[in-house]
């Protein structure tokens, strides 16, 4: 493969307005999070004070074995959850507290593990769908800005079709453009790519960094997966198995754009080392902690 | 030809007249109905047990022309379809708001569900006498019956299509800004379509049951009727043709039902 060859998803220059200089939107700010649990009295403690903030325009990826409370905690951010004590704050406006309550909202859109295209609908349908029930463009003008989306993406063709007749990656683009039409400030990914095999993950990994590269947006990225985890992150947030908390914090100073090549680098390898003794001691912790309940 | 066109069966697609003719389903189908009725006709002749009772399709055939020329056989088949449709169509004007309203408000649920699932059982038939009675005319009485068999298949599929519906599709519709009411009709109504449609075919097909059970016992006319009348006349190849007329009838009318569901939820023909 040529080394000049640029195969880069060109976005819209209205999604491409946070490429110069620093993104000054989508700052997320996690303080002290608890979230409790009261299935049939039974407390249980999922998140346990966790604090983290993500930067503007930052990919942060989360990876905790199951059970960690990473969904949890992108739950409560999105707004499907309330949370027991502690602050969320989306550019210093709060999100939710243990005391106030947040509705899902278009500024920050999930992705979610088996992806949520609405099967009725057809993909240009699916796309436009964030404008058109919030009202505030014209229908026409969001149905061309849609189909030059879909076009810069490489899914022109598949506009009028339904979410079943494309295949799984397909899907996930049109998902992730669906999102990036409402041009949110944070994007919400959790554990998009788990249910596709190896082959289309990584063209869909090398996908998701083109439009992270080309819209700098925030991304807040769930997944089980480390190789995914340290080729995509900025920062890689290791949780530990429940009760939830933030383990540690992996810095990944590998340059962007990054492309497959990454893999192979040293670095790449060192980080993920480091990022795979702590996950490990956690699910060994996990596991354990599951054998005790089945005893 | 435009692929997008509904196919009127499961067979797929058909973009040609002569691809729908020299279909292998349909081919398949005649084939198997042609044979069916030569082992009728065999099994009469030659007098096999039980089977043998019945009378030839060659006799039936014979008594088929007479019957088609006459007026009150048509009749007839009006009677029924009427008594159906009617039935029908209150069950899902009642029905469906009434489903989709169980399924989207908790307190409205937790107060019907009872009620409903205490009638439920109680065959639509069980109702005749009832109906008979407190019904002013007698073919109301009958409409009622063939409404009750629709309704409650109708309220509980519906119901469940409801309460099917995949949060993911209610979250991410949240989290792209839509209202109550898009909740609704955009998602709601449309994941819920499948579940009303297959209500309906199944609704329809109890519909024919009641109502020529119904003629039976409580009325003068229709193709119930006219089958049991057979019976009671002794003539056996109008009552092998009153029977033949009711599958055919609840055939034409699940039909339409499939029709209309292929055309109101293109995206499931598509896999």
């Amino acid at each position: 493969m040529g080394r000049n060859r640029t195969d880069t998803v060109q976005l819209p220059a209205t999604l491409n307005s946070g490429n110069r200089g620093k993104p000054s939107v989508g700052q997320l700010r996690i303080e002290e999070v608890t979230k409790i649990y009261s299935p049939k009295g039974a407390n249980v403690l999922a998140l346990d004070h966790c604090s983290l903030t993500i930067e503007a325009g930052e990919f942060c990826v989360i990876v905790g074995p199951s059970g960690c409370g990473k969904t949890t905690l992108l739950n409560a951010i999105a707004g499907f959850h309330d949370i027991t004590s502690g602050e969320i704050y989306l550019d210093d406006q709060l999100l939710c507290s243990g005391k106030k309550n947040t509705d899902p909202g278009a500024d920050r859109i999930v992705v979610f593990q088996q992806g949520a295209l609405f099967p009725w609908y057809t993909v240009l349908e699916n796309v436009i769908y964030g404008p058109i029930v919030q009202g505030k463009t014209a229908a026409a003008e969001v149905k061309s800005s849609a189909e030059n989306l879909l076009g810069q993406m490489g899914l022109a063709g598949i506009s009028h079709n339904y979410p079943n007749e494309i295949s799984s990656g397909m899907r996930r683009r049109v998902e992730i453009a669906r999102a990036m039409m409402n041009d949110p400030k944070i994007l919400l990914l959790d554990e998009p790519f788990r249910a596709l095999d190896a082959l289309t993950k990584s063209v869909m990994h090398k996908y998701l960094l083109d439009v992270y590269d080309s819209s700098q947006k925030t991304i807040f990225f769930i997944t089980h997966d480390l190789e995914e985890a340290i080729f995509l992150g900025s920062r890689v947030v290791v949780m530990t198995t429940r009760p939830g908390r933030i383990k540690k914090v992996i810095e990944v100073d590998i340059p962007r754009p990054r492309d497959y090549r990454v893999l192979s680098s040293d670095r790449y390898l060192e980080l993920k080392r480091e990022a795979i003794e702590a996950v490990h001691e956690e699910a060994r912790k996990a596991f354990e902690a599951g054998e005790r309940e089945l005893a | 030809m435009s692929t997008q066109n509904p196919a009127p069966s499961s067979a797929g697609s058909w973009n040609t007249i002569p691809d729908a003719i020299f279909n292998k389903t349909a081919y398949r189908g005649i084939i198997a109905i042609v044979l069916a009725i030569l082992f009728w006709e065999t099994a009469t002749r030659l007098s096999f047990p039980v089977i043998g009772k019945i009378p030839a399709p060659s006799s039936v055939i014979a008594s088929m022309n007479n019957l088609v020329r006459d007026t009150y056989y048509w009749e007839s088949w009006l009677v029924s379809f009427k008594r159906v449709f009617l039935g029908f169509i209150v069950a899902q004007i009642v029905g469906i708001p009434l489903g989709l309203l169980m399924g989207i408000r908790r307190y409205f649920r937790d107060l019907t569900f009872p009620i409903i699932e205490v009638m439920r059982p109680i065959p639509p038939l069980a109702w005749v006498p009832t109906a008979v009675i407190f019904w002013p005319t007698p073919e109301m009485s009958m409409t009622f019956v063939t409404f009750l068999g629709a309704f409650f298949t109708m309220v509980l599929n519906i119901l469940g299509g409801v309460r099917n519906i995949d949060i993911r599709y209610v979250r991410a519709a949240r989290s792209l800004g839509s209202s109550d009411r898009d909740i609704f009709w955009r998602i709601v109504l449309p994941a819920t379509l499948p579940s009303l449609f297959t209500g309906m075919t199944v609704g329809m097909g109890i519909t024919w049951e009641v109502v020529v059970a119904a003629e039976m016992i409580a009325s003068r006319s229709g193709l119930g009727f006219l089958t049991w009348k057979s019976y009671v006349a002794g003539d056996f190849p109008a009552i092998v043709i009153g029977m033949i007329s009711i599958g055919v009838a609840g055939y034409i009318s699940s039909s339409l039902i499939r029709y209309a569901g292929s055309r109101l939820t293109p995206w499931l023909k598509v896999i």
